[in-house]
């Protein structure tokens, strides 16, 4: 979800990240935005994010954060990764008895 | 390749900066909390109200801190240098007991090594020279007996098809004068092939071989060892084509030996080689053809490539039964094994085997009993420590860290100890192997600890901390803290609980763990009217992870 996020919008501070997330899902995603920093960190250290200090919209320091050319790599994978999940998964439910016989 | 770039990145975060790290983070929090508050007073919140909002919509903050710094470094390693920063200040406090338990370690660990290193150096390592694991000793198969005649070496050597040529040596002493007066020396009468059998090198000049064999006493020649030519000669690089005398007959240096090579019999460092061909000058007697007079000490080669014992052994006892043929006078039970030439052959090779076998099982014995006592030892330490344990357990430490805790301080004495007892038995080892205990008989005990010596006392170190570190496992896991910090048997604490309150807690607080410890010091809290103070509470409240 981070990356596609940032891969949307661009460079983005974590606040801005934790309101897209919750803003996409409809607000059912509503977990502390707390816990996204951990995983920014996270991403930040494998290399597929990157991230600097700048100033927000309305004027305040905040750490933004941009996908590298790595993460995209990554994007890209899970991407078809999930694609094929959820096809697996919705094959299963398209399932009907009469398809089997 | 993610993996290890993050791997790289923690450990330079544990190394660098952690203040600074702590430092973003808060300020990245800050932020956040603003932004949130900023849209919250957009949508109509008062100021006060929208920044309350905003920290509850961001959660426990001192939890993702904490999540925060589990992930930025190397969790593991920081509680263990934390542990180790523990254990060593906990030790420091009972120097006895460290003494005592570091000391009984050294003397169990040590003994093991040095019994290892014999074992070592006398069975499992090889000669050195070079592919050992092919060298082979010949013996005669009625009897273990290595000796055999020159006449009937030649006759091994050349009828055999089954070894890369055969080394013939044995050991003699000689009266050697160069120049100086004569006194008597130890070395080895070889065969002329010897060197070229072995596959060794010089280490200066040249050695004797088979072109120098034109009959008896036809080389005077004879080679250094290099701790003679280093001892006696002082490294004289000039030392080669000088002549020098055995037994009054004249001999020309013709070489040195490599320094690491000290002939091909365990406990003996021979300091010359001589050609064997000139027996009769050396020995001073003249059995050299002499069938009958089995002088030669060993006979030993390399199997071919491709060619296994069995194969060779038959093949010796082919040529064994044609010498049976021929010279029935001298040759009976002329039958052929072979054994490895590390132990002088199976003669006396099985007894010592069992001997050392024997002294390794004792030193095991004794390292167990010394973990044994250690272990008794470390569980009435951990009982005598039951009230800090317990009050650690009761402030929420998980029983696997302070087993940790206490497993870093019995392998720090048990590491502490196999090093200590390792460098003793160095020592030892370092005086046996130049051990000379027959006067100017060139005794060699080749019982210098090597890699896997030290291996082995790292393992026994390791193994055996574990061992009587795991003894008080089962009275930390049994430890109930509100047992144990109500039974109060500490003198300190129970003068405190002398002093009986007027004031209960409430129930709810009174039955949970962390009330134990809270209510012997009533100063922790103020009274003043409630039962305690509230506010004070919620800071000291354990922060529940989402």
């Amino acid at each position: 979800m981070v990356f596609k996020t940032l891969d949307v919008l661009g460079s983005l501070h974590g606040y801005g990240i934790a309101r897209r997330i919750e803003q996409i899902s409809g607000d059912l995603l509503a977990v502390n935005q707390g816990t996204l920093y951990p995983v920014l960190l996270r991403l930040e250290q494998e290399g597929a994010i990157a991230s600097e200090w700048g100033a927000s919209e309305n004027n305040r320091r905040a750490r933004f954060y941009r996908l590298t050319r790595e993460g995209r790599k990554q994007l890209q994978i899970e991407t078809q990764d999930w694609e094929q999940t959820a096809a697996i998964i919705g094959r299963f439910f398209e399932a009907k008895a009469e398809d089997l016989s | 390749m993610k993996f290890v770039r993050r791997f790289l990145n923690r450990l330079l975060n544990l190394m660098t900066g952690q203040r600074a790290q702590d430092e973003r983070l808060r300020e990245e929090i800050e932020s956040h909390i603003a932004l949130q508050t900023d849209e919250n007073i957009r949508a109509g919140l008062s100021s006060v109200e929208a920044r309350r909002q905003a920290i509850l919509k961001f959660g426990g903050r001192e939890a993702i801190k904490e999540d925060y710094r589990a992930e930025r470094g190397l969790l593991f390693i920081e509680n263990s240098l934390r542990d180790v920063r523990i254990a060593l200040r906990m030790l420091r406090k009972t120097p006895g007991f460290t003494i005592a338990a570091v000391l009984t370690l050294a003397m169990a660990i040590g003994a093991n090594a040095v019994v290892f290193s014999v074992l070592n150096g006398l069975i499992l390592r090889p000669l050195n020279v070079p592919h050992a694991e092919s060298l082979y000793l010949f013996e005669r198969a009625s009897d273990k007996d290595t000796s055999q005649s020159y006449p009937d070496y030649l006759d091994l050597r050349d009828r055999n098809h089954s070894f890369d040529g055969l080394a013939a040596y044995t050991i003699t002493q000689v009266a050697m004068n160069t120049g100086a007066g004569s006194s008597l020396i130890w070395g080895m009468e070889s065969s002329c092939n010897y060197f070229d059998a072995l596959r060794i090198q010089p280490y200066l000049g040249r050695f004797f071989n088979l072109s120098d064999d034109h009959g008896p006493n036809s080389a005077p020649y004879i080679v250094l060892s290099y701790a003679y030519w280093h001892s006696h000669f002082h490294d004289d690089l000039s030392v080669v084509g000088r002549t020098l005398q055995l037994n009054k007959h004249p001999f020309t240096i013709i070489g040195v030996a490599p320094p690491q090579f000290r002939g091909t019999v365990v406990f003996v460092s021979p300091n010359f080689f001589v050609p064997m061909v000139n027996h009769e000058q050396v020995a001073g007697t003249n059995d050299l053809n002499d069938r009958a007079s089995r002088w030669v000490f060993m006979v030993v080669g390399h199997l071919k490539t491709g060619v296994t014992p069995a194969e060779a052994t038959a093949d010796l006892n082919s040529i064994g039964s044609y010498l049976e043929k021929t010279y029935p006078k001298d040759e009976r039970q002329a039958g052929f094994s072979l054994a490895r030439p590390n132990l002088l052959g199976d003669q006396i090779a099985p007894g010592v085997q069992a001997f050392i076998a024997g002294l390794m099982l004792l030193a095991g014995l004794i390292l167990l009993a010394a973990c044994a006592n250690l272990g008794s030892l470390f569980a009435a330490r951990a009982a005598d420590r039951s009230r800090e344990l317990a009050l650690r357990l009761a402030l929420g430490a998980s029983r696997t860290r302070i087993l940790r805790g206490l497993f870093t301080e019995s392998l720090l004495i048990s590491l502490v100890g196999g090093a200590l007892g390792l460098w003793a038995g160095v020592l030892f080892l370092g005086w046996l192997s130049e051990w000379q205990p027959f006067g100017n008989f060139p005794m060699h005990t080749p019982v210098n600890p090597d890699a896997s010596v030290y291996g082995l006392a790292l393992l026994l170190s390791l193994v055996s901390g574990f061992l009587f570190g795991a003894v008080p496992v089962k009275l930390v896991l049994r430890t109930d803290p509100y047992q144990v910090i109500k039974g109060g048997s500490s003198a300190g604490v129970g003068r405190r609980r002398q002093f009986s309150p007027r004031w209960r807690w409430p129930r709810s607080i009174r039955r949970s763990p962390t009330s134990r410890f809270l209510r012997s010091p009533p100063t922790f809290m103020s009274v003043r009217g409630m039962p305690f103070d509230i506010t004070d509470l919620m800071t000291s409240a354990p922060n529940m992870r989402s």
